[in-house]
């Protein structure tokens, strides 16, 4: 029953663990400000109805969140390049993480728009400022507040959701977890030391991002 | 107690009875096979495309045709002994079988227990392409994208051939690789010949071609130790089915491409 753990096969590969880790720290930092921002002209739009594109978002939200996130990564890298459009393994994984968290923040920040009191816009209105000056100033940085927490956790799962990425060769952290345990066969020590990693990168991610929540919108709201 | 005693010999005598009569069967094969009129052939039926079942429920497949044809040299009528891959030595071992043609890899364990004939079917890991990529060797992929299969036997001895300028892309499965091929994601994959052959025989959309080979293990006839006029029979068919080309219509048959000159 006793297992006999052998940590120093897998800090062999510590160059590729490292590597791994800035690959899915990237990813998830082009994917979240670029999701982010989707996600705001989203919600703007399917909240106070902006023709055309409150449909648009609409089909788009309906479409990413009722499929899989592999199948919608599979559809980019393998179904695109038979339609003509190269794109590499790394286009392929941003492109799919954005789109994903665009789908979902389009809802949670909705959510907080939708929230705004009546009064608030009306004394805004009154105040005679235009719709983006309104938008800008009063609506987005209570609503963007309001649903931060929310915001955290769904970067936080697209970030863990890119361990998917590895199976389209994107040699991001999983990927670097599976080739080591294919070359030294250990494949409990690996994982163990990937778990801890991932972890760690969620509890470092979540800080981050509730930092930044206070320093760019908390003051803005108040 | 007599009539234990009785009873002992004999089983006993039985016992060795059937060993000599069975070690008359393996001794001289070829005759026995003559007289009866039919060779007994242990052949797959789960291996495609070396052995598989049709559509009419018979077996069909590469090695079938190889026992076929040799059935024809010999004018023997041929016995298909379905087996699996552990099976199959035993089944000739325990003379249940006279040849055994079912995909066998020859290696040093094997052939202490069994002889081999020589290679019938060229089977192996190599690098595939397109035609249009004219590469023969492993130096040649420096620039080119690879893909294989994670953790595969492709993937380790390719991994140190490779030039430091090609990039190996890892996939995950099989189905990944493939796809990537088709789909233009990689240039070059490395897999075996029997995969290349199934998706060249499924699908049109980019062909793979042996570029160079990584690992070769060709498939030779298993037969019985001591059975030398047997196997002498075997290998003078097989020259002579490489030399009239009818060797070569099986692997286009089955394999989608023509038989290696070297095996």
């Amino acid at each position: 029953m006793a297992y006999a753990f052998d940590f120093s096969s897998v800090l062999e590969y510590r160059e590729a663990l490292l590597a791994g880790t800035v690959k899915t720290l990237g990813l998830t930092a082009v994917g979240a400000v670029c999701g982010l921002a989707i996600g705001i002209f989203g919600a703007v739009s399917r909240a106070w109805r902006l023709a055309p594109f409150d449909r648009i978002f609409t089909a788009y939200v309906e479409l990413i969140r009722n499929t899989p996130f592999l199948v919608q990564l599979f559809f980019i890298f393998f179904g695109l390049p038979s339609l003509g459009v190269q794109i590499n393994e790394w286009q392929a994984a941003i492109l799919a993480m954005v789109v994903n968290l665009g789908a979902y923040s389009t809802e949670i920040i909705r959510a907080g728009i939708e929230a705004t009191p009546r009064g608030q816009i009306e004394a805004a209105q009154s105040l005679a400022m235009s719709r983006a000056q309104l938008f800008r100033h009063v609506v987005l940085p209570p609503a963007l507040l309001k649903v931060w927490p929310s915001l955290c956790s769904q970067v936080v799962i697209v970030m863990l959701g890119s361990s998917v990425c590895s199976q389209i060769a994107a040699e991001e952290l999983t990927f670097a977890a599976n080739f080591i345990q294919s070359r030294n066969f250990r494949a409990f020590e690996t994982y163990f030391i990937v778990t801890g990693i991932y972890f760690l990168l969620a509890i470092a991610v979540r800080q981050a991002m509730i930092q930044a929540g206070q320093r760019l919108i908390a003051r803005r709201a108040r | 107690m007599k009539k234990r005693q009785f009873l002992h010999a004999l089983i006993g005598a039985s016992l060795i009875g059937s060993a000599v009569l069975s070690a008359n069967v393996q001794a001289d094969a070829l005759a026995n096979a003559e007289k009866s009129g039919t060779l007994r052939i242990a052949v797959p039926q789960d291996f495609p495309p070396f052995g598989t079942v049709g559509p009419d429920m018979k077996p069909r497949g590469y090695d079938i045709d190889v026992a076929n044809l040799i059935g024809r040299e010999l004018k023997l009528k041929v016995e298909l002994i379905p087996v699996t891959s552990t099976n199959r030595i035993p089944y000739l071992t325990t003379g249940k079988a006279d040849l055994v043609i079912s995909t066998l890899g020859k290696n040093a364990e094997r052939e202490k227990v069994i002889d081999f004939s020589s290679a019938y079917a060229p089977f192996y890991n190599g690098i595939f392409g397109p035609p249009d990529i004219a590469i023969k060797s492993a130096a040649e992929t420096a620039g080119k994208t690879v893909g294989v299969t994670r953790g595969a036997v492709e993937d380790l001895e390719f991994s140190k051939i490779a030039p430091a300028t090609a990039t190996i892309k890892r996939f995950e499965d099989n189905n990944a690789t493939i796809s990537a091929y088709l789909s233009g994601q990689v240039q070059l994959i490395a897999t075996g010949n029997v995969v290349a052959a199934a998706v060249n025989e499924r699908t049109k959309i980019r062909r793979l071609d042996t570029k160079f080979l990584i690992k070769n293990s060709p498939n030779y006839v298993g037969v019985n130790k001591g059975e030398g006029a047997l196997l002498a029979k075997v290998n003078e068919v097989i020259a002579k089915l490489k030399k009239s080309g009818d060797l070569n219509q099986v692997s286009q048959r089955w394999l989608q491409a023509p038989l290696p000159a070297d095996l």
